[in-house]
Formats: structure tokens, sequence, C-alpha cells
């Protein structure tokens, strides 16, 4: 039925899924936008199919398509989808209701809405198998338990009769999967399942996840934006964009060599581990993806493709260069025989890395910590209790060197945003010495003078919470020239479009609001702020964690540039090693409030590592397909602050715990002659590297 | 990731950067959308249309009393019939619109601009500031409103004056803490921050990055609190405590018609219809503004 399909030469048996032609459409203001075109995909039994795009590529309206949930204003217009050979298109409503949770089960991205908060985790379980599988409730009740002990899951029984909040992230996630394939569905779509948790606990899920499906032999539709996550999971992988499927072939050869212009540019805007911003600029792709329903006539890439010629205005057929490769390209074959190459950018002009000890010093933190006292209980009161407090930053030292970027890398929760908010003057309860070029820096903003405040600012994760949605663009950017600056009103104004063309945006965008642009351009604008009265310390908190990453490359290559030309130097904060260790001078690791490792950016990358910066470093998926090193994967979350270890913080987790030692004495700094690393730990530096030195060949830098 | 798709589409289909007025053509564009808010904004604009040309329009002047047409039935030349003094009921509620609506709409936008200030302050200030004030509200607010109005009139004695003044009194706490709990979860928005950092004044913080967004939700409770005025100005007519007679208030007028109320019913009917008919609008009016600016399409 369907070998007389072109796309299906090579199924050996029957696939689990089949996608032929479908094209979805979403109603709106009553005309109807296609988000996906004519896509075709088929997954075989025990394969995990990789799904890769931008937001609004129309990856998840796929899954929806699915599993026939688009909604009231969702609707298939052509093709078919088939799961075991039936058409899910022909079914009714009641019919699809057997098939979900029984022949074909979903994994959402976001763990917390996913379970409901009022029942327990083991009677949510029970409930599918009570249900779908026809089976009593108290025998379900007991299988959930078996459930939960499949997805290591240490004490199921205490997980099973827990509620969703009491159970940390990564935990609910596995609580997913365990509900997920618990009737051992054919098919498994995964949108993202990962995308919200810590590397750390998401290398874990990973290595669940490839364990389960291929034991199972399910078949999964794995969804999600991030390449490394696919080469690391997936057999095959479809790249799509603008609803569009623009290369499909095996994860091994599309990362070896991808034959599309937009595969190539997301390939190569990736920072690679232990890259730095000496060797290469990140290469961005220009432009932004079109809205949804958008109809281009002709390739869907072709005005933000940089091989774009005459021919690129028809829409290009889908061909196929070797079995099971399919592309969607005029130029492929041009590409695949390098006739044409894609452009590469030159290396930077960077600043080049510089020691800190022969520059001025910008900022200079000494013992600082910062609490967040805890509310007293009645009983506290009437035992004459003192107030708790959690510290959140802990006693920490840190030097950053004028004009020097200081990345700061660690898990949610260890204190990295915290401290953050200590040197901009907003935490709670900061105490220590904090000096800002020589001068005492004020922990408490409101006794912060003027000149102060031009002296350092920020730049946020969320480009939708830092810009005032009623406030324009201009109105925007000008603000801090007045404020700051002492400038009138009428000269701030003019130095707008100056401000703009820093940012490289049009200087038409001044009239604009925030919600009439893109997520990219919203982040330039906050930079455009951040810098307009040109600090001499900017902190940066995630700042492209949210974007797409073709914008990302675009933003970091943007920082750099301002950070030169303005001299500033920069904390640059972030849970993604690869992009801090591109942009960073110097990188410190931060676990439970403390720095437990600092380094220049090329040394951090050699042993010895502390532990928590070898499983930080392990637990990083890369590009190298199934390459996937049996590294480090960390038992258990981070601990809260309230209850922080005793001696060495990390022990609790360390996996290389030497002893007593570890638990009742703090680690002193080890150092070396001739490197610029330092870290906290009991382990002597010769001892660590020799047993870490299998990393330095070569395994580390696979990305 | 999601919003920003979302902004992006919306972007697309509005085309070009919409303005100030655009936006607001649009919300009424869309509460117009909502039958029963359509209904309600189109019979408050009656209502105010016929308050401005009710003195050119009245076939009566509002104490002109005719003791020969005294307790007479509608009928055509007194359409709503007259009362027991033989004045026309129709002229009366005609004339007395103006009344209620100014006396409840000027209270309203006094209760709204002091608890507009104070909420905004005392939300984005926190700490005792906010304490205080807020358990200073908490004691107004628990007695009732009613109550709280008497026992002021009667201290301060019966005038225009002092009804505006109670409508101050009474609803200038809840907007208050409408406003406070809107500030609340805006003053941690990343946007607030940045302004503190750029040493932005409290002034501009208060009424350029924070009020606009709480327009929206106050747009809503001035709507709400405009139709507790109204109610508020009859009773106190009704119990004789408010504006006193002649004057033709709705509230006083059922208080002298209910004596009668078994020889002339209309001159009773007829403006508790009034009052009815007005608060039902409004908080109609209400209603439809809530669905159209607190909905997810922004």
């Amino acid at each position: 039925m369907f070998c007389n399909h072109p796309l299906n030469k090579l199924p050996e048996h029957l696939p689990t899924l089949n996608i032929e032609g479908l094209t979805v459409a979403y109603r709106q203001n009553g005309r109807w936008l296609e988000a996906v075109r004519d896509v075709s995909l088929h997954i075989q039994p025990g394969e995990i199919y990789g799904l890769v795009g931008e937001s609004g590529s129309g990856k998840t309206t796929l899954a929806l398509a699915v599993l026939r949930y688009l909604g009231q204003y969702g609707m298939i217009l052509q093709g078919k989808i088939e799961l075991n050979g039936k058409n899910l298109l022909d079914l009714q409503p009641a019919e699809m209701r057997k098939i979900w949770g029984r022949e074909m089960a979903y994994l959402p991205q976001n763990s917390q809405s996913a379970l409901n908060p009022t029942l327990r985790v083991g009677d949510q379980i029970a409930e599918i198998l009570h249900y779908q599988l026809d089976m009593g409730m108290k025998r379900a009740q007991r299988r959930a338990v078996d459930h939960l002990r499949e997805v290591n899951i240490a004490d199921p029984e205490r997980v099973a009769s827990s509620y969703p909040h009491q159970l940390s992230g990564g935990m609910q996630q596995r609580a997913l999967i365990a509900m997920a394939l618990c009737s051992n569905p054919t098919l498994l779509i995964l949108d993202e399942p990962t995308t919200n948790l810590d590397v750390t606990t998401q290398a874990a899920i990973l290595e669940l996840l490839v364990e389960l499906i291929s034991q199972r032999q399910t078949a999964a539709l794995y969804i999600t934006h991030n390449l490394a996550v696919v080469a690391q999971m997936c057999q095959r992988v479809g790249v799509m964009y603008a609803g569009v499927m623009l290369e499909e072939a095996a994860a091994a050869s599309l990362f070896a060599k991808p034959l599309h212009p937009y595969t190539h540019g997301m390939l190569s805007s990736l920072p690679r581990l232990g890259e730095g911003k000496a060797s290469a600029r990140l290469q961005s792709i220009g432009g932004q993806s079109p809205p949804p329903g958008q109809l281009t006539s002709g390739c869907v890439f072709q005005p933000r493709c940089p091989l774009a010629i005459e021919v690129c205005s028809e829409n290009p057929a889908l061909s196929s260069p070797s079995a099971g490769r399919h592309i969607r390209c005029h130029r492929w074959e041009a590409i695949l025989k390098g006739e044409i190459s894609l452009p590469t950018a030159p290396g930077m002009e960077s600043p080049g890395r510089m020691e800190a000890s022969d520059k001025e010093v910008a900022l200079s933190l000494e013992g600082v910590a910062v609490r967040y006292p805890l509310r007293r209980t009645p009983l506290d009161i009437l035992r004459r209790e003192p107030g708790r407090s959690v510290r959140a930053v802990d006693e920490l030292d840190l030097v950053i060197a004028s004009g020097q970027t200081f990345g700061l890398v660690g898990e949610s929760g260890s204190g990295k945003t915290s401290l953050a908010r200590a040197i901009l003057g907003v935490a709670d309860r900061t105490e220590g010495k904090m000096e800002l070029l020589g001068a005492p820096l004020p922990a408490q903003l409101s006794s912060r003078k003027r000149e102060t405040l031009r002296r350092v600012q920020i730049v946020f994760q969320n480009s939708e919470e830092a810009l005032n949605p009623y406030l324009t663009v201009e109105e925007i950017l000008l603000r801090p020239l007045v404020t700051l600056l002492g400038l009138s009103r009428q000269e701030a104004r003019d130095r707008v479009p100056e401000l703009l063309r820093a940012v490289r945006l049009p200087a038409a965008y001044a009239v604009r609001l925030p919600t009439q642009l893109s997520g990219g351009e919203k982040q330039r604008v906050a930079i455009g702020r951040a810098f307009a009265a040109r600090p001499d310390l900017l902190v940066c908190d995630e700042p492209v964690s949210a974007l797409d990453v073709s914008v990302q490359a675009s933003i970091l290559n943007l920082l750099c540039d301002l950070q030169v030309e303005n001299r500033s130097s920069l904390l640059f904060i972030s849970h993604d090693l690869a992009v801090v260790g591109y942009l960073a001078d110097v990188i410190g690791v931060i676990y439970l409030g403390q720095l437990v490792e600092i380094a220049n950016a090329d040394d951090l990358f050699k042993p010895p590592f502390h532990p928590y910066t070898e499983a930080l470093l392990t637990a990083v998926p890369t590009l190298e397909t199934q390459s996937r090193q049996k590294g480090i994967i960390l038992s258990g979350e981070i601990p809260s602050p309230t209850e922080k270890p005793g001696g060495c913080p990390f022990h609790t987790r360390c996996p290389r715990l030497v002893g007593e030692i570890c638990k009742t004495q703090a680690p002193p700094w080890q150092r070396r002659e001739g490197s610029s690393k330092r870290y906290r730990c009991h382990i002597p530096w010769m001892e660590l590297q020799a047993a870490q030195g299998k990393l330095a060949n070569g395994e580390i830098q696979a990305g | 990731m999601r919003r920003e798709a979302d902004s992006l589409t919306l972007f697309a289909q509005n085309g070009a950067a919409p303005g100030r007025g655009r936006r607001l053509l649009s919300s009424l564009r869309r509460l117009y959308a909502v039958p029963s808010a359509a209904f309600g904004a189109t019979i408050v604009i009656v209502f105010l249309a016929l308050a401005i040309i009710g003195p050119l329009i009245a076939p009566y002047e509002a104490n002109q009393q005719e003791f020969q047409d005294a307790r007479q039935a509608p009928s055509k030349a007194h359409w709503f019939g007259t009362d027991h003094l033989g004045r026309d009921v129709f002229s009366r509620v005609l004339l007395g619109a103006s009344e209620v609506l100014w006396l409840s709409g000027a209270g309203t936008l006094l209760a709204v601009l002091c608890g507009t200030g104070i909420g905004l302050t005392s939300g984005y200030l926190g700490g005792w500031v906010d304490e205080l004030v807020m358990r200073l509200f908490d004691s107004l607010l628990a007695l009732p409103a009613l109550l709280l109005a008497l026992l002021m009139l009667g201290a301060i004695g019966t005038s225009v004056t002092s009804v505006l003044f109670v409508i101050l009194v009474v609803y200038t706490p809840i907007v208050a803490r409408v406003v406070r709990s809107a500030v609340l979860s805006i003053k941690t928005r990343g946007f607030v921050e940045v302004a503190r950092l750029q040493g932005e004044s409290l002034g501009w913080i208060l009424f350029r990055e924070i009020l606009p967004l709480v327009l929206p939700t106050l747009a809503v409770e001035t709507a709400l609190r405009f139709s507790y005025s109204i109610f508020l100005v009859a009773s106190l007519g009704f119990l004789g405590v408010g504006v006193q007679p002649p004057s033709p208030n709705w509230g006083l007028m059922v208080k002298e018609a209910r004596q009668s109320v078994s020889l002339t019913p209309w001159a009773l009917y007829y403006p508790v219809a009034a009052i009815s008919l007005l608060v039902i609008s409004v908080n109609l009016m209400a209603d439809g503004l809530k669905r159209v600016l607190q909905s997810p399409v922004e």
C-alpha cells in the first residue's frame, strides 16, 4: 500500500507510524493558515525519529495532528496518518480515545502541568491501567509501583503515594515516562521532554529513554529544538522549517554532511563545547522564520538562504540523494559535489583572553553572602528561636578584571541568579564586601549614587519580561540616557537611531511596541538599553536561553561586539557550558552558592576537573552522533539550600567521594603553577588528573 | 517561545503598528461583539444622552405642581402619570437622570483617582507603609457600606458634597485593594527592576511603568464602582439622608411614592425601573469590559 510511494522504498516491515503528504492548518480570523505543509515520514518499531525545528516550524502541530488532538481551530487538510497500518483519519473520536494511552502515548514538555496536582502519582498511573487495560483498581495500583520502579525510581512506593508537587522536576518527568509507557504503546511521541531540566538531569532521563525504547521496541517521535540531543538519541532526523520538511536523513550522515543550507546554518550557529570566541565567530542565519501561514512562492528558506539563486523562487521538489535521505533544495547537488560551499565566518577580533591580575579590577567580591529570611513559625516565636534564613550565596569571593567576560555556570538552584541580584543591589539581604572599580559598592540599590547605577546594568533572560509592553522602542532606549547620563529628552531622542544601529535594528523600529518585535529583536532592544549609558559592568542572566539557535548566535556575536566597543566587563550567567565556554574569558562553576572551580576558558576544559564540573561536562550532549560517553551521571538532585550538607557541599552527589573527610571538612583550593585553574576539592591535582586523564584524550572535545 | 510565535502571528495580521487611538477603537469594537455588553453600553449611552438633553425635552419642570392633575394614571399628557403633588413623573425621572449620573460619576471618579494613587504607592513600596494602609482599609471595609455612609452623613450633615465624600470614603479602599493586588504581580517583572536600576523616579515607575498595565483591571473596576455608586446614591435618597426634597432624585422619588403606592403605583414603578435598568446596564458593560480587556489576546 505504501510501496508505490517514492518515500517508502526501503521498509522491510510495516512502519509503526506512516505519515504521507500531511498538511495541517489553523483557522485564524476566518482564514486557514497552513502550519504543516506536505510532510511525509515513517518510523519503524524500535526507532527514535528526531524532528528538529525552531519555534513556529510546525513540529508540535505535526505531533498534535498524529494524536488527532488539534482542537477546534486546527484541521488536517490533506494527507494520511497510519498507525500500524490503520488510517487514523478515518477514526471517530470515541475510537481515538481507545488508541490514546493504549497504542500511542504522549510525553509533554511541561511535567508540572501534565500531572494532576490533586491526585497521587501512583493513582494517576493506575487510572490509565484501569481504564485502558481494564485492570482492577487495586491491581492497577500495585502495578503502578512496578512501573515506577522500571523508570529507575529508587523508592517507588514513596513516589507512588506522593503528590506531584512533592517531587523534583526530574522525578516528575520519570513518573510521566512511567505513565506513558505503562500500557506498552507502540508509538511514543515525545515533545521536548527534557527542555526544562538541568543538563545533569537531562543526561539521566535521556539514557533512561534510550534504554526503555530499545528494550520495548517502541517507535518514538522525538520533537526538539536541540540538535545535540537529537544527535545523541535518534537514528533518523527530519529538519522542519516553516511547516516544511527541508531535509531528512540518518542522524550520522546528517550531522557529518548536512546538505541543506538551513541545516548547515543551524549546525554552524551552535557554539561547540570548548571552542572559544577567539577561534571562530558564530555563524548566524540572517532574518527570522516567517509567521505561520505566510505563503511564500518557492523555497520557504529562500529569503534567508545565503545560496539563493533565481531558481529558488520556484518550489523545490523532494529529491533523494541516497537511500533514506531526502532533501528539498534546488542546489543540493552542487553542495554535495562541493562546487559551492556554504560561507563560514572568520574568527572575530577578540579582545583576547586576559589574565585577571594584569588588568584593572572591575568588580571584586569578598565573602559575599545572600540570605533569604525564612518566616518564623508561631512555634519558633514561642520557643524564642531566632529567625532562620537560607543562604543562596555563601561566602563567595570573585574578581572580574575590566574588559573581561566572566562566565558563571551552574544548575538551577546553584545561586547564580541570587549572586547577580546581589551585585545589582536588588537582593533581599546581602553581606560581605563588594567593590566596583575600587570604590565600595553599597548592597542596597537605594544607597547607590546615580554614577554607580550607570556603571552596572543588566540583560535578562526573558525579554518578554524585560521590556514594558506599553513603551515604544524609542522610549525604552532613551530613558537610560535621560536618567543616567542626564541628557535632555531631545538630545536623548537624537541618539536613539545611533543605538538602534549599534544593535543592528532598522531606525524605523523606534516607533514599535515590544509586542511587534520577535524574540531576538526584543533581546536586541534590551541589549541596546543596557549598553546605552556605557556601563562598566553588564550582568547577563541567561540572555540567550529563551531564543532559537539561529537567533542565539547573532545575539552572542552582538554582545561580543558591543562589549569590545564599550570596554565593559561582562558577568555572563548561563546553565549552558558551550555558550559560556564560547563567550567567557574566565569561567566559574558554582554549586550551592559556592564557587567550586575557576579557570580561564581554555584551561577549564582540560583535566583535572572538580568532580561537579566533570559531571556537567559529560552530561552535555554533543553533536557527535551516538558518542554518549558513559560519563558520570549524577545521582539525585541539587539539595535545597535550607539543608545544605556540611563539609564539601557536593559530597552527597559526588562520584569521586574520598571518605569521611568530604563530609566533615570544607575542602581546600587546589592550584598549580602554569595553570589558571583552581578547584575546591580534597583530591590533590595529580591524583585527579590521572583519574580523569582519559577525558583529556579527545573525548571531551567531541562537540 | 510559544508567546513569541503568537505575537508574531498577531503582528502579521494587524499589519503596521497600531497607534493608541486605533487600539482603543478596536477594544470598543470587541466590546460590541459581546451581545450583552453591547446592550449594556447602548443603554448607558442612552441614559447619558438623556441626562444631557433632558432639560430641553422634558415637558414639565421637575417641581411644577398641578394639583388638579394630581394622582393621574399614565396618559398622553403625562406619559408616566403624576404623583400625589401633581408633578409629572416622566419629567422628574428624566431630570433626575443627570443628578444621579453626575453624583455617582463624580464620586466614582474621585474614589478611583484616590484608590489608584494609594493602591499603586502602597503596593509598590510594600513593607510597613503597605501594612498600615491595608489594615486601615480593612477596618473601613469591615463595616457595611450603607452603615458607614449613614454614620458619616449623620456626623457631617447632608449635602451634595457630603454624598460625594461618602462615595469617596466607601469605595476608595476597594479600588485601592484591586490596584494593589495588580501592582504586586507587576512590580516583580523585569522591566520594573530595570527601571529601578536605571535610577528612574518613583513617579515614573508608578505612572509610566506600572499604571498602563493596571489600566485594564482599573477600567473594569471603575465600571463596577460606578454601578454601585448609582445604587448608593439612590439608597441614600431613599433613606432620606442623601439629597433632600424636592430634588428629583430617583431614590427620593421611590421613598415619596412608597407612601401612596396603592393610589399612584406608577410614581413608584418608573423611578425603580430607571434605577434597575441603569445599574444592570452598567454591570453588563463592566462584564463585557472584563471579557475584552482581560482576555489573553492583548
